[in-house]
């Protein structure tokens, strides 16, 4: 034990060392990725700098000095930081639900002076390392009791309720399925995740019947927006129009004739997949799907060779959010799934999302620097 | 470490599924894109090519701002313009500038395109994308738009349009209230896709501004099949949108049009409010500009010229022009130290015409003195003396909270967003805001209408409908509310609304009748500041009180020169001011004048309210009656 203590006060690894260790592959994914999304709010922008890029490129520094600041602290910080980090995130996700501001009919917001921010988005980190320190600190054993597993249900269930009262169901969505992964890596049996999908998909028509007319319009009109052409349904009609008429090499930079007239809704935030696939066609979206899938698959060989339980949950959990955004945010723009407000990450405009997927990366960054160092599983409690 | 591998297998074969799972999901986003953009990228791109969108959004007609009488303030007209796509004037190989050079020399007979037009076009043209239609002319009467039409099939590339433009038919004597219309920017964020179609306008100032939302209405949609060529070839379905809601202000447009030009070329403001129900009748703001020329697109020039006026006639003076009342405020003065019984009206103070405090001495504005004044002859002659010497028996905290009373301080909000709020001080507003203590000498300059006080027209008008109608509170409206308004009769046959009534400023009946009586006396006794402006005419009597404020301090010098008003630069003169009601029998009416820089009270403020508020009484005479008619009209049979 002390020498544990000892360990933590004076680190095994120099300055040097750790930035020699940076995943610089990882590292260029990234700043690739970013550098489209640039070039993607430059073409929407009608070619202007000051509208969206200056302001994108702005966050993105500073979402860079993050990343690197957390890939070179000691790992063994977020572990004895995860719950209070969780706590105050979902704090601040209380005081949106008492005074935030309301923008497009939802309120999400915090206004700090001059910042605005978003605790949502915060959260989906903050959750994902309470759950890794939570289950870090579990037996086998303990994990396969279900009375061990009430507090981690109640540590997704609070904020994702906090959310859905904004209301928010995409991001709600991505803290039950985000958290509910990390029960998966845990090691939590899979028949229970079974008997909660049977429950589920059974309750659905009791639920069904007890709704109003007008409801059950909604969650038709949700689930198909086709139904409402006019509403809920022209975005994704117009923007399966510009995917198709991109066709394989898409239509050349700025001449995507339904995102620069405008038909396109949302050009620079959610829909922006939509304006970079009809501009660069297929071979631009495929390309950006590869570098996404990249990015995950180092984020796996990460968790994988991690020596400690606790990087190992936290990088492919961190890894799996990041899957995520993706796959909702891009199935939402080809009709594939509902319309749910998810930004594209990395490289859709907004400046809290972009932070916490850089944060989100400092820390899959910080378990690589420091996959070797072990920490035995009783260790957090001292911590707090 | 045992247990930690057993659990560091699980996470392997865990780890592998998860990403398995993952990788399945992206493949299938995957072939979802292959699908979209290859397999059926060729109907797509027919959608997207040729006919640019299958769902052709239909702008609806925006909602009409219509006076009290239904009379028209805004409205819309046909808008005969020209534009061009200039990828489709191109002949065979031939140069996008090329083409649209050829296309414009061909329109040139047809219809002007001056120099200054033809740069403008050509540098859209270079800064737009080719397909993006540029207009070329604007507001064609129907006998050039005709011309063009005719010939257009030889015109490739040329589309004659109709659109639609706002028309403002009372011109300048609304175009602060109603504001006006220009097209959307950069900065308007919404959700709403008509904000996407070319050429669209929405509210940008006054009325137009406030009730944008409801004025633009909903957009109908045409949802069309194309051919190859981009040819509609039938329309599948239509759903018309929903037109825009009308706007009916509470403002009488006839006399509206009076008060502006009364004011004439002056700097000034004047509202004009139903002392019972808080309507605005008028509120006249000179000098104007010509909301249709905003409309119609403004040059740089024009625009220039309107924002380095010194007289400022984009600004609404009504709502925003903030001044000290002058001898306007005494009623408030008098108020306040006969409610707090300091005073009690027949309290007299003789004036020499001026009084000494400390090393100061505060003038009368005559400068021999009044002699021998009670509150109404005080109020009557605008006496200085006398409110120094009440005002520092109140003391300016117990003025202060009369004013508030009163609506001094507050902004009269209608959601404008130009409404100011003025400013009443106190003790503790001047020791917050500079850090010194209130001085005494300050309660006496409040004490009539200057140093600190400020207020705006709107406000003086609210002030003055309260002392009219006895101390009731009225909330100013500008809309008229929908719902049929429930009337209830009171003496004198005015009509209150109900719920108004109960809602007392908390005046004694005795304070009111004494500052009544002073007002009256204002306009109506020989030696009232304002009698050469009273009306005679029997049942039109009115009521009021004068106002000058100063703009700059008056030296000794000045006043040993006794400067003429004409040899004074105009930026230096006094405010002139003036509020006033009508009829005194039966008040109805309350109005507020403010001219800036325009001399005294009662010589420049004075007669204008006088013309206007003769005018508002005929007109509400006439109404009444025509208002009588129709009510015969409807009655329903009696029965028994």
């Amino acid at each position: 034990m002390a020498e544990t203590r000892l360990r933590l006060a004076k680190p095994e690894l120099t300055f040097g060392k750790k930035v020699i260790r940076i995943n610089w592959a990882l590292v260029l994914l990234i700043v690739l990725t970013s550098g489209i999304g640039l070039a993607v709010l430059y073409s929407v922008s009608d070619g202007v700098m000051d509208v969206w890029v200056w302001d994108q490129g702005i966050r993105i520094s500073i979402g860079f000095v993050l990343m690197f600041a957390i890939a070179l602290l000691d790992i063994r910080l977020f572990l004895r930081l995860a719950y209070l980090g969780y706590f105050a995130a979902l704090a601040l996700l209380i005081a949106v639900d008492l005074v935030g501001s309301v923008g497009m009919g939802a309120q999400r917001w915090l206004e700090l002076g001059n910042f605005r921010i978003q605790p949502s988005e915060l959260m989906k980190v903050a959750l994902v390392l309470a759950l890794a320190r939570y289950f870090h600190e579990r037996s086998m054993e303990e994990v396969h009791k279900l009375r061990w597993l009430l507090i981690p249900v109640a540590m997704i269930a609070a904020p994702a309720l906090l959310v859905i009262r904004q209301p928010d169901l995409g991001t709600a969505l991505l803290l039950l399925f985000g958290g509910g992964v990390m029960f998966v890596m845990a090691g939590v049996r899979l028949r229970v995740f079974a008997v909660v999908a049977v429950v589920i998909v059974g309750a659905i028509p009791f639920l069904w019947r007890s709704l109003h007319g007008y409801q059950r319009e909604r969650i038709l009109t949700f689930l198909d927006p086709e139904r409402d052409p006019l509403g809920a349904g022209y975005h994704i009609i117009q923007s399966k129009i510009a995917l198709g008429a991109g066709g394989v090499f898409g239509r050349g930079f700025r001449e995507g004739t339904q995102s620069q007239l405008s038909f396109l809704p949302e050009s620079q935030t959610d829909f922006i997949f939509t304006t970079l696939s009809e501009e660069f066609g297929l071979v631009g979206g495929l390309g950006l799907l590869a570098l996404y899938t990249l990015m995950l698959a180092l984020s796996v060989i990460i968790a994988l060779r991690s020596r400690n339980h606790f990087g190992r949950l936290l990088a492919l959990g961190v890894g799996t959010t990041f899957f995520f955004y993706v796959f909702i945010n891009i199935g939402m723009v080809t009709g594939l799934l509902p319309v749910v407000g998810v930004p594209l990450p990395l490289v859709s405009f907004g400046g809290t999302a972009m932070i916490t997927l850089l944060v989100g990366f400092g820390l899959i960054l910080s378990v690589d620097i420091h996959r070797e160092v072990q920490i035995p599983r009783g260790s957090g409690s001292r911590f707090i | 470490m045992a247990k930690d591998s057993g659990r560091y297998k699980s996470f392997t074969r865990r780890a592998l599924l998860i990403s398995g799972i993952q990788a399945a999901l992206l493949a299938s986003l995957a072939g979802r894109l292959y699908y979209l953009q290859v397999v059926r990228s060729d109907q797509y791109r027919m959608l997207a090519d040729e006919n640019r969108i299958s769902l052709r959004l239909l702008s609806p007609p925006r909602g009409e701002i219509l006076d009290r009488d239904g009379l028209v303030l805004a409205t819309n007209q046909k808008n005969y313009r020209v534009l061009i796509v200039p990828e489709q004037t191109k002949l065979g190989d031939e140069d996008i500038d090329a083409a649209v050079a050829r296309t414009l020399d061909a329109l040139e007979p047809f219809v002007p395109i001056s120099d200054r037009e033809r740069d403008r076009i050509v540098s859209e043209v270079s800064r737009k994308r080719n397909f993006v239609p540029v207009t070329v002319v604007e507001n064609l009467t129907w006998e050039e738009f005709s011309r063009v039409n005719v010939r257009s099939p030889d015109l490739p590339g040329v589309i004659p349009d109709v659109g639609e433009t706002r028309y403002y038919p009372q011109g300048e004597s609304l175009a602060h209230l109603v504001g006006y219309v220009a097209l959307v920017s950069v900065n308007d964020d919404s959700n709403d896709p008509l904000l996407t179609l070319p050429g669209f306008r929405i509210g940008r100032t006054g009325v137009e501004r406030m009730r944008d939302l409801s004025l633009r209405g909903k957009a109908g949609a045409s949802h069309v099949e194309v051919n190859a060529h981009g040819r509609v070839i039938r329309e599948l379905e239509r759903r018309e949108g929903q037109s825009g809601s009308d706007v009916v202000l509470t403002l009488d447009s006839k006399l509206q049009q009076i008060a502006t030009q009364r004011l004439g070329k002056e700097s000034a403001a004047a509202v004009v409010m139903d002392v019972w129900s808080g309507d605005i009748l008028a509120m006249a703001s000179t000098p104007g500009f010509d909301p249709n020329a905003f409309s119609n697109g403004l040059s740089q020039d024009e625009w220039d010229r309107l924002v380095t006026d010194t007289r400022k006639p984009l600004t609404n003076k009504a709502l925003s022009g903030q001044y000290p009342p002058g001898s306007a405020f005494k009623m408030i003065v008098s108020f306040a130290a006969l409610e707090a019984r300091i005073v009690n009206p027949a309290h007299r103070v003789f004036c020499t015409g001026e009084v000494e405090l400390g090393n100061q001495t505060f003038h009368c504005w005559k400068s021999g003195g009044h002699g021998d004044m009670t509150m109404t002859s005080a109020t009557e002659q605008s006496c200085d003396v006398y409110f120094y010497d009440i005002a520092q028996r109140t003391g300016i905290d117990k003025i202060s909270e009369m004013a508030k009373r009163f609506g001094l301080g507050t902004s009269v909000d209608f959601g404008l967003g130009v409404e100011r709020s003025g400013l009443m001080p106190s003790r503790e507003w001047k020791l917050a805001r500079t850090g010194e203590r209130w001085q005494i000498g300050e309660t006496l300059i409040t004490g009539i209408g200057q140093g600190f006080v400020l207020t705006t027209p709107v406000q003086l008008a609210l002030m003055t409908a309260q002392i009219a109608n006895g101390g009731l509170r009225v909330t100013p409206r500008l809309i008229k509310s929908a719902d049929p308004v429930e009337v209830a009769r009171v003496d004198g046959g005015l009509e209150v609304e109900s719920g108004q009534d109960s809602r007392s400023l908390g005046i004694s009946a005795s304070a009111m009748a004494v500052i009544q009586g002073g007002m009256e006396a204002v306009m109506n006794k020989p030696r009232g500041t304002a009698y050469s402006s009273r009306i005679t005419q029997a049942g039109f009597k009115m009521a009021g009180k004068t106002g000058t404020s100063q703009v700059l301090r008056i030296t000794e010098a000045d006043r040993e020169a006794d400067r003429d008003i004409a040899e004074t630069p105009w930026a230096e003169r006094d405010h002139a001011i003036f509020v006033g009601y009508a009829p005194v029998s039966a008040p109805r009416y309350a109005i507020s004048v403010v001219v800036e820089h325009g001399g005294s009270g009662a010589s420049m403020a004075a007669p204008i309210a006088h013309d206007i508020i003769l005018e508002a009484q005929r007109l509400g005479v006439s109404r009444d009656v025509r208002q009588a008619a129709a009510e015969v009209e409807t009655l329903p049979e009696r029965e028994d």
